[in-house]
């Protein structure tokens, strides 16, 4: 343990190194991924017609939608995991074997590569934030600071949901041909029920109590809901502990999986 | 260092003719076969040998490479490396191993190989002062000098396969598996390669087991040879007793002062080879003497060379004789 740690600052420097050769290819998947942005101009031209009233009681207006999808893009970045295309790929070209000949856990080394894009992420996001802070959906953001912390650690709990499913449905591919088509039902279930296209307070009751049973809604919505202010800190509270026994089934899972499958790996070629 | 003990790895494969009609009947119902591609395989090898790994296409030689780097699960018997089983996958096996593959990379591809050198450091724990003494000694012997600060993808495969190696070299591992580790390389990349691998045996007492399809690499790297062919061992000992029991024969070369015909030169065994001013003949081993002394006696020789059948020959004559003895079987 205290060897992978020594090792995890060299690791994480490498990864950035490598995160700072593919900038470009960032760039390009945060274009792919600014739909929160056109889901904002669809909203803010609808409730400048009228405000949009939700089954809770709460209107939405044009800074509450400008709030939650700015947010909403935001913590898409930073969210954001590729391991489970990696593990396809490399799983079916035989490149794994050279993760596996490595004494450091392959989700380790996995888990590094994708927080090392972080800084650029953040770099990336950060002229969002200050479009936000002056936008109309600025005053529409949380005000209190401990609500904020809980934000913070609704962020690393929804970038842990969304990593470990990633290991997850990569593991798959020990078993499958290809588990990619998997991960396109993820993210299409992903997209409707964490609130990436629409607030799931515009949901109708059955469908967001059916959201709030599953892990989506703590991949995203909830810390763009923190953001957004929607939670009192008790609920707040109750909503990260929920995020977090998402967050260990998933490591549990698919640990469990990925064990499962190195067992069946193929190494093919070479 | 290494015990393998009716070692075996079956796989079950989908199988399928070509066609539309059969992709259309394999959604419904899927056909496996069962490929053995280690079928019960023992042998040992000492601390510091030099093994080569020998076999036609398929036949099982890379599969237990992968099973001994522990990258691969047995389906049955007993691997044992340095004390360790290797699907276990022991953090302390792992430091001690490496496997290079001709074809699969470990080099960060964007990223200069400087970086990966960094990397392994790390991973395999290596102090500073041993990395920069072993990582000054690998771009000193290699040559690899400004090459290991250019991004990977700007390399020759030669210069990659080279930084590679020194890659794979950085934690100084006590067994190293070389599967194809001069594949597409030109000749003399080849050498400095094979010269580099012997030199890293003998300065670092490595156990080194080899598997290439260049008899060259063998021949110049490998004292013992094991042959797999068909998941199953048909030769293991000095590669010197391989060329005696495949092809005792002698192959004599003789070159001429003046054109000497076929006829008079196939008055000392089997010509292999003919042309006007040179001959190459095939004599049994105890006849090389007598049609030596009778080619210098009769015919004008300037020059001659006794040698063993070309590696190749002897190779492809075996794997054709045990092609041969399983059609019979099958028949």
């Amino acid at each position: 343990m205290r060897r992978v740690l020594r090792a995890m600052p060299t690791m994480l420097k490498i990864g950035f190194s490598e995160a700072a050769a593919y900038r470009a290819e960032m760039l390009v998947w945060v274009f792919a991924t600014t739909m929160p942005l056109i889901m904002l101009m669809v909203w803010t031209a609808v409730s400048e017609v009228a405000p949009v009233p939700s089954v809770s009681g709460r209107t939405w207006g044009t800074g509450s939608f400008v709030a939650y999808f700015l947010s909403a893009f935001i913590v898409r970045q930073l969210i954001s995991s590729w391991a489970a295309w990696e593990i396809n790929y490399e799983v079916r070209q035989g490149t794994l074997s050279m993760r596996l000949l490595r004494p450091v856990h392959p989700v380790l080394m996995y888990l590094v590569q994708n927080l090392a894009f972080m800084p650029l992420r953040f770099a990336v996001t950060a002229p969002v934030v200050v479009i936000l802070l002056v936008s109309p959906g600025g005053a529409h953001l949380e005000k209190h600071w401990a609500t904020w912390l809980v934000f913070l650690a609704s962020l690393a709990g929804g970038w842990m949901i969304n990593f470990f499913a990633n290991i997850a449905i990569g593991a798959l591919s020990f078993t499958m041909e290809s588990s990619v088509k998997i991960m396109d039902v993820w993210l299409a279930a992903f997209f409707v029920f964490s609130g990436y296209l629409f607030p799931l307070d515009l949901f109708p009751p059955w469908l967001r109590e059916v959201s709030a049973w599953l892990p989506f809604r703590y991949q995203l919505g909830l810390p763009v809901e923190l953001m957004t202010g929607v939670h009192e800190l008790p609920t707040a509270l109750t909503l990260l502990a929920r995020q977090l026994a998402w967050a260990a089934a998933f490591l549990v899972g698919s640990l469990a999986l990925w064990r499962a499958g190195v067992k069946r790996f193929q190494a093919y070629g070479g | 260092m290494i015990r393998v003990r009716a070692l075996q790895k079956h796989y079950r494969v989908h199988k399928r003719p070509p066609g539309f009609s059969a992709a259309m009947k394999a959604i419904f119902r899927r056909q496996y076969t069962w490929v053995k591609a280690v079928d019960g395989i023992d042998f040992d090898i000492e601390p510091g040998e030099r093994v080569g790994f020998l076999g036609p296409n398929g036949a099982g030689k890379t599969t237990t490479l992968k099973i001994l780097s522990g990258l691969l699960h047995p389906t049955a018997g007993e691997v044992e490396v340095d004390g360790h089983v290797p699907r276990k996958r022991e953090v302390a096996l792992l430091k001690k191993i490496m496997l290079v593959m001709g074809q699969k990379q470990q080099l960060l591809w964007d990223l200069p190989p400087a970086e990966t050198f960094e990397l392994n450091r790390a991973i395999y724990d290596v102090p500073r002062a041993e990395f920069h003494k072993r990582v000054g000694e690998l771009i000193e012997l290699l040559e690899l000098g400004e090459l290991i600060t250019k991004p990977t993808r700007q390399l020759s495969l030669g210069e990659r396969m080279k930084c590679e190696l020194a890659a794979a070299l950085v934690h100084g591992p006590k067994v190293l598996f070389l599967d194809e580790p001069t594949i597409g390389l030109d000749v003399s990349m080849q050498v400095v390669m094979r010269d580099f691998i012997r030199r890293y045996n003998e300065q670092h007492g490595a156990t080194l087991i080899l598997t290439s399809h260049y008899m060259d690499d063998v021949a110049a790297l490998c004292p013992r040879v094991i042959v797999i062919d068909k998941g199953q061992l048909s030769f293991d000992g000095s590669l010197e007793s391989l060329v005696q029991r495949v092809r005792p024969e002698k192959r004599v070369t003789l070159r001429f002062s003046r054109p000497v015909s076929k006829e008079d030169v196939s008055t000392l065994g089997t010509v292999v080879k003919h042309e006007a001013a040179e001959a190459v003949i095939q004599v049994p081993q105890d006849g090389v003497n007598a049609a030596v002394s009778r080619a210098l006696g009769s015919l004008p020789v300037h020059d001659l060379n006794v040698e063993n059948a070309p590696l190749e020959e002897v190779m492809s004559e075996l794997f054709s004789r045990s092609r041969a003895a399983r059609e019979a079987e099958a028949a």
